[in-house]
């Protein structure tokens, strides 16, 4: 791989792997079981520099910023690149926000230049706020011919002549703003420098080698921090091969294992567990006999694989699951949200090592990751290397508040010193989550500090994002938390939303206003709706610029209830 | 050509078979997620269904913001 420490950008870090593998093939975009394209590291360069030179031309300067909504393809990647050349600063959003949403970051953040599927432009240019639109560039890609554009540029077509100006940037500038949550609140866009990155991907690699011939197979969207960083800059800044894949059906899935013989992939628990169903389905097909075979197998392998993988020996004992799986399978690498121990083991048994980590946007993605040496389902490994992790205020079981200090950790809260303040004291990043460290060094987690869920698709909810959804509503006051916020267990899966309702006349909930309620949540998203709520009878405590003391309320509530106060939705 | 009202049904009936709950449980403006108790994935192998039956091929990001058998049935009749 590149030597990280001898640059200063991911604009240079990136260039320089275009020129160092002009021939290993650096993208792959697959969709089904259609190859829409594939580049080598030339022809990436090319496909890329031309958009560079044409942001310089439209008076794109250094340091503005860009935006991408794109689904998981490989204009994604080509985009990234120009805005780093450029000396640009990414603004990567998550397309599965509502178009309403996007027009809130995009206004948020300041992007001068926005990059976006077609589909995805069509609902902006519909959304309510779209006449509020600031860029001044909009670039859309697969615009079907003959579609009105809205003042749109063709991506296709946004082409410079001659070569554009490389612009280098220094460590501590910004290469990112990430946003981790905060559409309907509290915007929460995290300011990433390029050292940020730079020190993540050479921490990751340090553990995880790739190297040209490892195929890397990107299922998640590449505005997710650990496909940012494991399927584009640690792939690229190693001669890898980004394998990209436009759907999550499991049939694809599996059917890009065999095609790309693929060596790493990363992964949300929800799509760990489709993998597991579906093997567990096939061995449900086998009969009697061979399925005692299988247990036998699987028991064998298990035994020799206790103090660390033996990844060739595993593929000879259980042949027909590897050769399903491509045969080439190093590591699945799972994060985001919390991964039950029993799937661990289940994969880790058959032979395919499951990397479970945990990390935040803030900390630059990854904050630990499981080594392998040896393997362990309870816990989220041990820190990276470069990473500083600490527990405070430990109760009598060890457990506490986690909190980082590394060169990973974002700059700020973009326009937000309070909140940059309350979550970066004295350069530890307060993660609000709750773990213990064993005596081998691993972080084991126990739930939340804050008031947020994960769900197991990896998307970080906060309650007050929702709010807005319930606005209206005909009650005195309501509030929406996570539940375990109210009233903790330690626990990390199952999380639920409540809504805490203190109601304008009647002591009781109605009909009626339980029917808008369900209404009104049918119109999130399903991993955004409340499951429960609960009647409260006193008025909520109030700052004196009339915002809600949520921690004094759900301590209040806390007191005089518990969670079979909750009634379903 | 089918009216939308039929693809409705044949979608309603196709979700009833696929998750082995009576068709006359489900309703059109039934949130899917819900009612059927099941996840994005779940979800998924569905549309895989629905493509299979109606002979065309719907892009995951099709089912993106949808989340009741109307609407579904709605992105399927454009595309017949």
């Amino acid at each position: 791989m590149l030597d990280l420490h001898q640059y200063s950008s991911l604009g240079s870090a990136l260039r320089a792997a275009l020129e160092r593998w002009p021939t290993e093939t650096c993208l792959i975009e697959a969709d089904r079981e259609r190859e829409n394209c594939r580049l080598t590291y030339r022809e990436f360069r090319d496909a890329a520099i031309p958009l560079a030179r044409a942001l310089q031309d439209s008076g794109f300067p250094p340091n503005a910023r860009a935006a991408i909504i794109m689904t998981n393809q490989s204009k994604w990647l080509i985009s990234a690149y120009a805005i780093f050349f450029c000396g640009g600063v990414l603004v990567p959003l998550d397309y599965k926000l509502t178009a309403t949403e996007h027009l809130q970051l995009l206004a948020h953040s300041k992007a001068e230049v926005l990059i976006v599927e077609y589909h995805l432009w069509r609902a902006i240019v519909q959304a309510k706020g779209f006449s509020g639109l600031k860029a001044r560039t909009v670039l859309v890609t697969e615009v079907p011919s003959g579609a009105a554009l809205d003042g749109a540029k063709r991506w296709e077509e946004f082409r410079g002549k001659g070569e554009p100006q490389f612009v280098e940037r220094k460590r501590e500038d910004w290469a990112s703003i990430v946003y981790s949550s905060g559409t309907g609140g509290r915007p929460k866009g995290c300011v990433m420098t390029h050292e940020n990155y730079l020190e993540q991907c050479m921490a990751l690699t340090t553990l995880y080698p790739f190297w040209p011939g490892v195929h890397y197979l990107s299922i998640l969207p590449t505005n997710h921090a650990i496909d940012f960083m494991i399927g584009f800059v640690g792939s690229f800044t190693c001669g890898a091969t980004v394998v990209h894949l436009r759907t999550l059906r499991p049939e694809f899935i599996r059917e890009a294992f065999r095609r790309y013989h693929i060596t790493y992939m990363v992964l949300v628990p929800m799509v760990l567990k489709s993998l597991e169903r579906g093997l567990l389905q096939r061995f449900d097909t086998l009969s009697p006999t061979n399925r005692k075979l299988l247990n036998a197998l699987i028991a064998v392998n298990r035994a020799l694989s206790r103090n660390r993988p033996h990844l060739r020996l595993s593929r000879l004992i259980l042949r027909g699951i590897h050769q399903a799986f491509g045969g080439k399978l190093r590591a699945l690498f799972v994060g985001g949200a919390f991964t039950e121990p029993a799937t661990l083991q289940f994969f880790y048994d058959l032979g395919i090592p499951v990397a479970n980590g945990y990390g935040l946007t803030e900390a630059g993605t990854a904050i630990t990751l499981n080594d392998f040496k040896p393997f362990r389902a309870d816990t989220v490994g041990k820190p990276l290397p470069g990473m500083e992790v600490r527990i405070i205020h430990p109760d009598t079981d060890g457990i506490g508040e986690v909190i980082v200090k590394s060169k990973t950790v974002m700059s700020h809260y973009l326009d937000d010193p309070d909140m940059t303040a309350a979550t970066i004291v004295n350069g530890w990043l307060h993660t609000g989550d709750l773990g213990r460290l064993d005596n081998m060094g691993h972080l084991q987690l126990f739930g939340r500090k804050k008031n947020m869920i994960v769900t197991e698709g990896g998307k970080n909810i906060y309650p007050e994002d929702i709010e807005n959804n319930f606005e209206g509503l005909p009650v005195k006051e309501f509030c929406v938390f996570a539940a375990n916020f109210v009233w903790p267990i330690r626990k990390m899966t199952g999380e639920q939303l409540i809504i805490v309702l203190r109601l304008d006349g009647p002591s009781e909930l109605t009909n009626e206003l339980r029917l808008e309620l369900i209404e009104r949540n049918r119109r999130l998203p399903d991993f955004k709706r409340v499951s429960g709520c609960l009647v409260w009878t006193h008025d909520f405590p109030r700052t004196a610029s009339m915002k809600i003391k949520r921690e004094a309320l759900a301590e209040e509530i806390r007191a005089v209830t518990d969670r079979a106060a909750m009634i379903e939705l | 050509m089918s009216s939308l009202q039929a693809t409705t049904e044949e979608v309603l009936q196709l979700a009833a078979s696929h998750f082995k709950v009576p068709r006359e449980t489900l309703s059109p403006e039934d949130d899917f997620f819900k009612k059927l108790g099941i996840d994005s994935l779940q979800a998924l192998d569905l549309l895989t269904r629905l493509e299979n039956h109606f002979h065309i091929e719907l892009p995951d990001y099709e089912l993106q913001g949808v989340s009741d058998f109307r609407t579904l049935a709605e992105r399927i009749q454009a595309r017949l």
